[in-house]
């Protein structure tokens, strides 16, 4: 029932280019077909190839040409069968899979994450940005706000009486032809001046823009409040191209690119936002050596292997007792039986997670309310309940599974054997300890591992219950004393308290990689030196 | 190798008239020896019965929870003390949690997703079963490997690929729908290729052959006799792939931030999530809706699903 993978049949060879006797030709709508899809396919690669030459992506565009051109060459050439028929299914792994373990294992390499999102000069121009500050005593200026191509343009009167025009990031320059009204400029030809409504709806938009009084951007630039009055405001930060440091202006303390992804102080005061690098090992070796990662990170380490581990053996042990149970034909309705004991696995496990989170709540859940009579058991909120809780609740969910297993595995083992070892004067238990159970794990091993694997990144049902919680206060990390690897990956990357630290939870992701590879390797090893032994 | 095994609890009935120990042992033994066979049958029934209700129990509280017209985490303990639609009709009604476009959402990407992998499945199978060429060995270890490496690992990643892609084509980027198709497409070539591929093993290559004798070309003979004579096995893989797909919550919370986008596992826990008490008779409507097809087609195929799993996790 469960030899591995055996030979196909003999199969039929593929036609090889000599001694063919003949291959009919495609019918005509096939053929069609073939063109069609194919059409369709090169004229999506076209467009594709076009957007991004436009964002001057050039090496994606070479990629995307040449593996639309390696498409179209296997589907129109004769032969290659094989390939016709792994293409399609090809093209998906390795977008979306190979490319996404490779780019995985690239991103634990680097520092990417809040704060280090853009490259340099990204970093460099939000640092200037940021430190805009209005000038102290500088005079304000009468403007009104002009729309002209969906463009915004600040239109300033200066004290001497002249109107300047310009935008976000383009100098002023005199503005010829403009209306005045009371000696204030209130319009320029082929302008529309946006009314108070008009301002409202882009609050947003004028509020962040800021219009350099000259060329030279230490003078200074135009920022508004109010779409009203312009001030004059400067940077307090001033990059220094020649020497690549950041200097203060107020404080006269100078930053410098340290090669650590951020400008550092002398002190070593980091500016924020930072730009993205590679950093080596450095997530690796933070999650083992720095304090505030270690502790939490090997407690969640051990807690994934208890959690697995337990999870495999009390859903096999509950299983396989069931099947047992269930499998004596002595017992009326058996099928019904049936049909109730696997109903936690037909139903979806992310709803069942949930419910019984409901049904577990401290303050209003049935199990306190009702069983308990209004008893007041911290099931998900004490951290030692909540992991047995977690694990009774995960036990509910997947002895199903191991029953359906086991009942089938249990009919398959040949009645001769218990017969013969009942002759032998074997009792009930000897016979499941020495027969039933040795027979039993030649099927079940290799689904113990793959449960084990599965359980290993059982995402759902810790999220859906505590959600990793309750939370541990004894770190600033965001980790809670039930998460398991993978929902901390999914905290520190995507997690609304913490900042996101993609590359550290790419490196956590790497970790579960390879422990899972480990165990699945040694544990398939083992089983299959299980199954040449008998 | 046989994928596909006839249901167990068939096979059970039809054997066991035939071969039962205990009854034929029964007749040689005392009556002490008979009273303790009656105590065991007993606490057979003791084990199945409390069994019974320990699974079925959280399933007729989320019933009773979604017909229970008082709204909080409170009421709904009463069991089945008042019954009422109200919840079911809250549950379409309130833009706030728009549960009829989730649950439209994870019916339209769970099925085209299924279709998907069992179509590109079954090319594959298809080309590994039928052709020898060289990489078939190398081809089949990579699709065992890569499954060591579950998507759901990589999120970071997606959702980083995702972002830039969506800078430049936003149809398939972040916060697409078909982006996130295409997404789980990348996980198609998996255990399913497997699984498809041990059946048309089984399908004897004799009919190939006579279909070739006939004048069939391999298309044909892939569309007209492989695919017909593997139904079961892709109605297995369609209906794994759809409830995989249907309760994957990790990378559909990542790239659908839209919440009308969204799909039933997302939507549902953040309703939820967000309050609890006061949610939870909507959500116990909605989780009853939920999972009735999914329990639906479980039942339905399960003869079919059982043989799969045992086949299927053992490659």
């Amino acid at each position: 029932m469960t030899a591995p993978t055996t030979e196909a049949p003999s199969a039929p060879m593929p036609p090889s280019s000599k001694g063919t006797p003949r291959r009919p030709l495609p019918s005509a709508p096939a053929l069609l077909v073939k063109i069609a899809c194919l059409g369709v396919l090169d004229a999506l690669v076209l467009y594709a190839a076009f957007v991004l030459a436009l964002d001057e992506q050039w090496l994606i565009v070479a990629a995307v040409l040449l593996a639309a051109a390696a498409i179209n060459w296997v589907y129109l050439r004769r032969g290659m069968l094989s390939a016709k028929y792994l293409v399609p299914g090809t093209v998906f792994l390795v977008v979306f899979q190979l490319y996404i373990v490779v780019y995985s294992g690239y991103i634990a390499f680097t520092n990417y994450g809040d704060g280090h999102m853009g490259d340099k000069d990204d970093a460099i121009s939000v640092l200037i940005e940021k430190s805009l500050s209005r000038v102290p005593d500088s005079p304000a200026y009468d403007m009104v706000v002009l729309e002209r191509f969906a463009e915004l343009s600040f239109l300033v009167t200066e004290t001497d009486g002249t109107a300047m025009v310009g935008s976000d990031g383009k100098p002023l320059e005199p503005a010829e032809g403009a209306k005045f009204e009371g000696g204030r400029a209130v319009g320029l030809d082929g302008y529309e001046t946006l009314d108070f409504s008009q301002m409202l709806a882009q609050q947003s938009q004028i509020a962040a823009m800021s219009v350099p009084l000259s060329e030279d951007l230490d003078e200074g630039a135009l920022r508004t409040p109010d779409g009203a009055k312009a001030y004059v405001y400067s940077a307090s930060m001033k990059y220094d191209e020649a020497t690549d440091t950041f200097i203060d202006v107020e404080t006269g303390a100078v930053y410098s690119d340290e090669g650590t992804g951020a400008f550092v102080s002398e002190d070593g005061v980091e500016l924020m936002p930072g730009w993205k690098i590679d950093v080596g090992f450095d997530n690796f070796v933070a999650a083992f050596t720095e304090e505030s990662i270690r502790g939490p990170l090997l407690q969640v380490i051990v807690w994934t292997f208890v959690f697995a581990g337990f999870t495999v053996a009390a859903t096999f042990a509950v299983g396989v007792f069931l099947a047992t149970v269930l499998n004596d034909p002595r017992l009326r309705f058996r099928r019904t039986f049936r049909v109730l004991v696997i109903l936690p696995y037909a139903f979806p496990a992310f709803l069942s997670a949930l419910i019984w989170s409901g049904m577990l709540n401290s303050q209003f859940g049935f199990i306190n309310q009702v069983l308990l009579g209004g008893a007041d058991v911290p099931w998900l909120t004490n951290p030692l309940l909540a992991k047995v809780s977690i694990l009774l609740v995960n036990v509910w969910l997947g002895y199903a599974y191991m029953f359906l297993v086991a009942t089938g595995a249990l009919q398959s083992i040949p009645e001769e054997y218990v017969e013969a070892a009942r002759m032998d004067g074997a009792g009930a238990w000897t016979i499941f300890r020495r027969v039933k159970l040795p027979l039993l794990m030649v099927t079940m091993a290799p689904l113990l591992i793959a449960a084990f694997a599965f359980n290993f990144n059982n995402f759902n049902v810790i999220y859906m219950l505590t959600e990793g919680g309750p939370q541990d206060i004894s770190t600033d990390m965001n980790v809670g004393a039930t998460d398991i690897l993978i929902t901390l990956v999914y905290k520190v990357a995507f997690g609304e308290t913490s900042g996101r630290d993609y590359g550290l939870a790419s490196a956590f992701s790497i970790i579960i990689f390879l422990l899972v590879a480990a165990i699945s390797i040694v544990g398939f090893r083992r089983t299959k030196a299980l199954e040449e032994l008998n | 190798m046989e994928p596909i095994t006839a249901d167990p609890f068939e096979l059970d009935t039809a054997l066991s008239p035939v071969v039962n120990p205990q009854r034929s042992r029964a007749r040689h033994v005392g009556p002490s020896h008979r009273r303790r066979e009656r105590l065991g049958l007993i606490s057979k029934y003791a084990v199945v019965i409390v069994t019974s209700v320990i699974a079925v129990f959280p399933i007729l509280y989320i019933v009773s929870a979604s017909l229970n017209p008082n709204g909080s985490l409170v009421s709904s303990n009463g069991l089945f003390s008042s019954i009422d639609l109200g919840n079911y009709i809250e549950l379409f009604s309130n833009p706030t949690q728009p549960y009829g476009a989730w649950f439209a959402n994870t019916i339209i990407i769970g099925l085209v997703a299924a279709l998907g992998t069992v179509f590109l499945g079954a090319l594959a199978a298809y080309a590994f079963s039928r052709m020898r060429f060289s990489g078939r060995r190398l081809g089949l270890t990579t699709i065992l490997l890569v499954q060591l490496f579950p998507q759901l690992l990589g999120v970071v990643a997606i959702f980083l690929l995702m972002t830039s892609i969506g800078d430049i084509f936003p149809a398939i980027g972040l916060d697409s729908q078909l982006g996130l198709i295409l997404v789980y497409l990348g996980g198609a070539l998996g255990v399913n290729t497997y699984l498809m591929y041990g059946f048309f093993n089984t399908v004897p290559a004799s009919i190939d052959e006579a279909a070739k004798l006939d004048g069939a070309g391999h298309a044909r003979i892939f569309f007209t006799i492989i695919l017909r004579l593997s139904a079961p096995i892709l109605a297995v893989v369609g209906l794994l792939s759809f409830i995989g797909t249907a309760s994957e919550f990790v990378v559909a919370s990542v790239v659908l931030t839209d919440p009308a986008k969204q799909t039933l596992a997302v939507g549902l826990y953040q309703f939820v999530s967000q309050e609890t008490s006061a949610n939870w008779p909507v959500f116990a409507a909605g989780a009853v809706l939920a999972a009735l097809p999914v329990v639906f087609l479980f039942f339905l195929l399960q003869k079919y699903i059982v043989g799969g799993l045992t086949a299927g996790a053992v490659k």
